[in-house]
């Protein structure tokens, strides 16, 4: 019920001048001191981008940038990726949003994403020795594909690692938790870059005879990081259930696994979903240090790109547009986080 | 299950809030009962578990050994006495004839270095940041939203390359350095700063930096006192802060200045005196602090959200300025939330720094591949690295730890 009319309109915007920008001396200081930084920063912005900027060069690298040195007579597997990614994103947009089949729709859709991972990896790995589906080395493969497999692959394999190692900190038995706790702070206390230049030059130490593939080894390097922090969140989640979950439970008759399955762990995952979103925002931001190890994901194709004698000196046009590429995933991500948040229910009230 | 039932009446509940206990009985030394399943259990699963763990660590580290043979190597750490034989660009004294332990501690300089720098930055940044989030302005509010969003949604490493290729690189020649105000200087070298330097005979000097300091903390003291006499708010530093300065004022016009300072002059080929900032530092400290402080910024802003509004508007209502209200109400409650979120982002800073390898700033990682290349010996000076970022994350872990014991939802 509106209390009183809206004033007209120059008067509306004038009150919101005054009130925003301009209401004290100090304010008005800021406005002034914003004003011409945002001036000086624009004018000499554009005029680089327009004068001086040599754009061509992501035109011309496009491909480089999105599927590395993936063959271009097998580029058809992408496209059916998209499709197919498009086309269960739209079925679990219309299941969420209908609300008579909703539900039993959600849960015919879960396989089907599921096995959306491994099958893509698969299709794109193709099947060595064959003719319509040949074996595509993983050393082609590159730029966003990379870093988006980089980081699914990281962000799958951590899961499940990182609950055991949250169960283990958090196990009665004193060599289990030890040992999880050891591991945990270790890892967390090292930087990711060491971690990855270990996993690339031990892996061949430790298991002579066997070559594993660089890609595999920057994976083992992503999980093993990634598990350490996914504990810990797993850990936060599982120390805010309440104990009366815990003897209800047992109260039921339910063993101690069958409480942690079907009681504890859905109730503190559901919780911590948020971080553990926030941990796969920076998952993907750090798949990028492969790059120091020579893997060609996007920031390791930019390097190339610009350490290429034909477009040599061009680093704040490549790293600008794939700093773009990075923001949208990131951007995109963070906000689906705070609308699931909403969601679930979790927000902080204000 | 009985016997704890009956342990527990006997000790008249647990202690604890509303017990009236507060001190728990010590209990009994817990004894194996061979004939409890459960126990057998849980030693039988610990056994097995150290079992595997053994017998995979022996694996690998036959593997090891065998493929270090391989190469003629041993595993060992008299490689630190070796004469490294590479050349670091900037640091302590340090040449090629020195050890690799010698070009070791050379590295943990350099990395506290921008490690500190870095944090002072960052939280200089991110306290304005997060400040500015909230500020009345919009203007202000929409152009810390931008940056913050900016800064944390892309990778650090992009950062840095872009720091160091787009902007530090691409600054003019050294004979057309950007000049601010004849004191510094920013040129593809680097950047050049005045230097500072304490003059020779500072006895004087040091007898009237003690004397004001004396007479500062003294005047703090009593205008804390008036002002609680007077039962007002207000700041007792800035009494203590203003009679400072005006001491070390006379001392100046007394005395004469306490420094020198030394200002970069463009020679022929490069600027001599002054301080001279590598480009590779300057990059990484930019890097580091910019993005840091979009981070600090966030844990700042959420810290004082989280203070309750009613604290507000409970000080309004006794009538503090806004001013007062903000800094002797809200942060001082706000800074309990942000501290631990805070402790982490410094840690990342310094886990961060390792990523100089990528633009050739000598810092410890840095200069621990290039030890692994030269000597061969790869896990045991990976082992030397991860000991040094682990003696750092260790301790601040321990006591995050304890502190969320003390927090955790006790039942």
């Amino acid at each position: 019920m509106r209390v009183r009319p809206k004033d007209p309109w120059p008067r509306r915007t004038v009150d919101w001048l005054v009130k925003n920008l301009f209401s004290s001396w100090f304010n008005t200081l800021l406005t002034l001191v914003s004003l011409w930084v945002i001036y000086f920063t624009v004018t000499r912005v554009w005029r680089w981008a327009t004068e001086t900027a040599v754009w061509a060069v992501i035109p011309a690298n496009f491909q480089l940038f999105l599927v590395g040195v993936y063959p271009r007579d097998q580029l058809w597997r992408f496209h059916v990726i998209l499709g197919v990614f498009a086309v269960l994103t739209a079925l679990s947009v219309a299941a969420a949003l209908n609300r008579d089949f909703g539900r039993k729709a959600m849960r015919w859709l879960v396989t089907p994403w599921l096995l959306f991972l491994p099958g893509s990896m698969f299709l794109l790995w193709g099947l060595p020795g064959s003719e319509t589906l040949p074996h595509v080395q993983t050393s082609s493969w590159g730029g966003l594909t990379l870093t988006l497999v980089l980081a699914a692959v990281g962000i799958a394999g951590s899961l499940p690692i990182g609950i055991l190692l949250a169960l283990g900190r958090r196990s009665s038995l004193p060599v289990i938790s030890v040992f999880s706790t050891f591991f945990i702070e270790t890892v967390r206390g090292t930087p990711l870059v060491a971690i990855i230049f270990m996993a690339h030059l031990m892996v061949p130490i430790f298991l002579p005879g066997v070559t594993i593939d660089r890609v595999i080894r920057a994976m083992i390097g992503l999980t093993l990081f990634t598990s350490a922090y996914m504990a810990e969140n797993v850990r936060g989640g599982l120390q805010s259930i309440p104990k009366g979950q815990y003897e209800a439970a047992q109260a039921l008759g339910m063993s101690p696994a069958l409480t942690m399955i079907l009681v504890i762990l859905p109730q503190a995952l559901r919780s911590v979903l948020p971080s553990i979103v926030g941990q796969f925002i920076s998952l993907f931001k750090d798949t990028s240090l492969v790059a120091i190890i020579g893997l060609m994901d996007l920031l390791g194709i930019a390097r190339s790109i610009t350490a290429n004698p034909a477009w040599a000196g061009l680093q704040a046009e490549t790293f600008l547009f794939i700093a773009i590429i990075y923001w949208i995933f990131c951007f995109a991500l963070s906000y689906g986080s705070q609308r699931l948040e909403r969601m679930l229910g979790l927000e902080r009230p204000s | 299950m009985s016997d704890n039932r009956e342990q527990a009446a006997r000790n008249g509940g647990p202690a604890g809030p509303g017990s009236g206990r507060t001190r728990v009985r010590p209990r009994p030394a817990r004894r194996i009962r061979w004939d409890d399943p459960t126990t057998i259990w849980r030693i039988v699963i610990q056994v097995l578990f150290l079992a595997v763990i053994v017998a995979v660590g022996a694996f690998f580290y036959r593997n090891m050994t065998e493929s270090l043979r391989s190469l003629g190597l041993t595993f060992n750490f008299r490689w630190l006495k070796l004469q490294a034989g590479f050349g670091i660009s900037e640091g302590i004294a340090y040449d090629l004839t020195d050890t690799y332990g010698r070009a070791f501690v050379v590295g943990i300089v350099n990395t506290v270095k921008v490690v500190f720098f870095g944090i002072v930055f960052a939280s200089v940044i991110g306290l304005v940041g997060g400040l500015a989030r909230l500020s009345s302005n919009w203007l202000v509010r929409a152009l810390a939203t931008v940056y913050v969003e900016v800064f944390r949604n892309t990778p650090l490493l992009l950062q840095l390359l872009f720091w160091y290729g787009a902007v530090i690189l691409k600054l003019p020649p050294v004979r057309q350095a950007v000049n601010l105000f004849d004191r510094v200087f920013l040129s593809q070298r680097g950047a050049y700063i005045p230097r500072f330097m304490l003059v020779e005979d500072i006895g004087g000097w040091r007898v009237f930096f003690i004397a004001a300091m004396a007479v500062s903390v003294a005047v703090y003291f009593y205008r804390r006192r008036q002002l609680m006499l007077q039962d007002r708010p207000g700041f007792p530093s800035v009494w203590a802060l203003a009679s400072f300065v005006v001491l070390m004022a006379g001392g100046w016009l007394v005395l004469g200045s306490p420094v020198t300072v030394d200002l970069p002059v463009l020679q022929r080929f490069n600027f001599e005196g002054g301080l001279q900032l590598t480009p590779e530092f300057t990059a990484l400290l930019l890097g580091l602090s910019a993005y840091t402080g979009a981070f600090i910024a966030e844990v700042v802003r959420g810290g004082i959200q989280a203070v309750d509004k009613g604290q507000r508007e409970a000080a309004l209502a006794l009538g503090l300025r806004p001013f007062h209200v903000q800094y002797l109400v809200i942060i001082p409650q706000a800074l309990r939330i942000i501290v631990p979120p805070l402790t982490s982002q410094y840690l990342n800073l310094a886990k961060n720094s390792s990523l100089a390898v990528a633009i050739g700033y000598p810092e410890l990682f840095n200069i621990g591949t290039t030890t692994m290349n030269q000597s061969g010996q790869t896990i045991p000076v990976f082992l030397v690295i991860i000991a040094c970022y682990l003696s750092l994350s260790l301790l601040t872990s321990l006591f995050m730890n304890w502190w969320n014991r003390r927090l955790a939802y006790v039942q």
